[in-house]
């Protein structure tokens, strides 16, 4: 009996690895389809840059709102922190670092999936429950050179520069508490600022980061509609994936090349 | 047949193992209008898609102009499908686009025609539709019978020489109904395509169309022209036909025996 419930498990826990090593290939073969049709699509450039519309400029106010809270929570908590070791002219330097190489990419990327990669799901997985994608097919057209491909690239343009003006409008915010708010003195913060954030080091480091993350959620998102089934209960299911899979997918590899970062 | 467009020989198909085509043949000859009639969910759609390559038959093969679909690279099944057009059973629109770019989109994807060029044509296939003055409204604003017009529309825009409709009169009224007819058979007549329908409407189609099949049960149960088949003596025909309940043909879904399964409990 416990042997049978055993092997019940074992088996169940099999088909689910096998499930999703089978789900990463397709990924993978949608990736490399995506990158091949990218060619095709790069002439007609007009399809990106409405796909940019809609995924980087729509993610706009709430990627702002949020970078001006954090910067400013940023400079509350550091400043607490500081003082008690008298360095709170520092607090500059540690506003822009944390947003430079942590915070911007990767809250950004969050936000991102959240605001974009679920409406990018939602979208393509209508269009083939709808037949959208069959019709193209049918019509000649690639919906992967058409559909897919656009949507990939205005993701990967979006995302680094997102994470840049969440990183400067974050600064922004912790530069409003720091300064004016709690009095730290402007000359210092600024200054402190210029003198230790590293142009390679960390700037260069951080939008390398938002472009991985760039190409991550929105292949996410994308293969998570291709792949839905073709009824509203997949494509909601797909949705919820989206995020799910991007979150991780963020969260992971930023430890990844965090500490390839750091060693080198 | 040595005139034949699209032909179908000893095709099987089968979604998941099991089989839906059990040995289809079929033939379209150039200039003809084909109808395909059968029980729902006998395969129909699925059969367009096969001739369309977006499946593969598990045996057999369907040809195109001569050349065997499912052979074919991406390359080549996209040459072949560029002289097809077909109407999807839903319409299946984009719904990103107005109905204009609905219609002007195989245009802009295969032609370098100047605007003011696609526009004329756009309209003109509108028209044809009796839809020109919906251009500027997107598929959300049609209702389902106009927005099968306008993918009537987007079908044709290309002149293809090989035309697909699934289910063209589903959801129209009568007039419509007529005018669709009509553009069906003259598209068909003046452009030399050969058009390929699926429908359910046994009056409507035995008045239009040249040839007719009957699939049932995975096989072709019955084919002649209207007039043959009106007379045919096959009960199968006959209850298609008249509409009869009773008959060979049934209403169900293969299921298990309806008492015993009650008995059961449902499963
Ligand atoms: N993608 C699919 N996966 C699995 N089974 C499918 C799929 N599409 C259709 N089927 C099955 O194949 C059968 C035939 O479907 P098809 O759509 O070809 O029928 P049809 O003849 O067009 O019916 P209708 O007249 O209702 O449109 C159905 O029983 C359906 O359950
Ligand atoms: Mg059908």
């Amino acid at each position: 009996m416990v042997l049978h419930k055993l092997k019940r498990m074992l088996s169940k826990l099999g088909a689910g690895c096998i499930n999703k090593i089978w789900r990463l290939g397709a990924g993978g073969r949608l990736f490399w389809l995506t990158l091949i049709s990218s060619g095709e699509s790069f002439r007609r450039f007009r399809l990106t840059i409405r796909e940019v519309y809609f995924t980087g400029v729509l993610s706009l106010i709430i990627i702002l709102v949020s970078a001006f809270f954090v910067g400013m929570v940023l400079a509350l908590q550091g400043y607490h922190t500081l003082q008690k070791y008298g360095s709170s002219e520092a607090i500059g330097v540690l506003v822009a670092l944390a947003l430079v190489r942590e915070l911007g990419p990767v809250v950004t990327a969050l936000l991102f999936a959240g605001r974009a990669g679920t409406a990018i799901t939602a979208e393509i997985g209508l269009m083939k429950a709808t037949e959208q994608l069959s019709a193209m097919e049918m019509m000649a057209v690639s919906p992967i050179a058409r559909v897919i491909a656009p949507r990939f690239w205005a993701g990967v343009i979006a995302m680094p520069v997102l994470a840049t003006l969440f990183s400067m409008v974050g600064i922004l915010g912790g530069y409003l508490v720091a300064v004016p708010l709690i009095g730290v003195d402007a000359g210092a913060f600024w200054s402190q600022m210029q003198a230790n954030v590293d142009w390679e080091y960390d700037i260069l480091n951080g939008v390398f980061k938002s472009v991985v993350f760039g190409v991550a959620c929105t292949m996410i998102a994308l293969f998570e509609g291709y792949d839905a089934p073709p009824t509203a209960e997949g494509v909601s299911r797909a949705t919820t994936r989206t995020v799910v899979t991007s979150s991780l997918a963020v969260l992971g590899l930023d430890f990844i090349l965090t500490s390839f970062m750091i060693a080198v | 047949m040595a005139n034949a467009i699209v032909e179908i020989q000893d095709l099987s198909f089968g979604y998941k193992g099991r089989l839906l085509h059990k040995g289809i043949n079929m033939t379209f000859p150039k200039g003809k209008v084909v109808a395909i009639m059968g029980g729902s969910g006998s395969g129909k759609t699925t059969l367009l898609r096969l001739i369309g390559g977006q499946l593969k038959p598990t045996k057999g093969q369907v040809q195109v102009g001569g050349e065997v679909v499912h052979q074919q690279d991406r390359e080549g099944i996209y040459r072949l499908r560029r002289k097809m057009g077909m109407l999807f059973q839903h319409g299946a629109l984009f719904t990103d686009l107005s109905v204009f770019e609905n219609v002007a989109f195989p245009m802009r994807e295969h032609t370098n025609l100047p605007e003011s060029m696609i526009r004329d044509l756009v309209l003109l296939k509108l028209n044809a539709v009796g839809l020109r003055g919906a251009h500027a409204l997107m598929p959300t604003e049609l209702s389902g019978g106009m927005a099968r017009r306008v993918a009537l529309a987007r079908a044709i825009a290309l002149d293809p020489s090989i035309i697909m409709y699934d289910e063209p009169f589903a959801g129209l009224d009568p007039i419509s109904m007529a005018v669709i007819c009509d553009l069906i058979r003259s598209l068909n007549d003046a452009l030399g395509a050969t058009s390929i329908i699926v429908t359910h409407d046994v009056e409507e189609t035995f008045q239009f169309a040249d040839y007719v099949y009957f699939v049932a049960d995975g096989v072709v149960a019955a084919e002649g022209t209207p007039d043959d088949l009106r007379n045919s003596e096959l009960p199968f025909v006959h209850q298609f036909v008249h509409g009869e309940k009773d008959g060979p043909v049934p209403f169900h879904y293969a299921a298990p025996e309806y008492h015993a399964s009650l008995l059961r409990g449902a499963r």
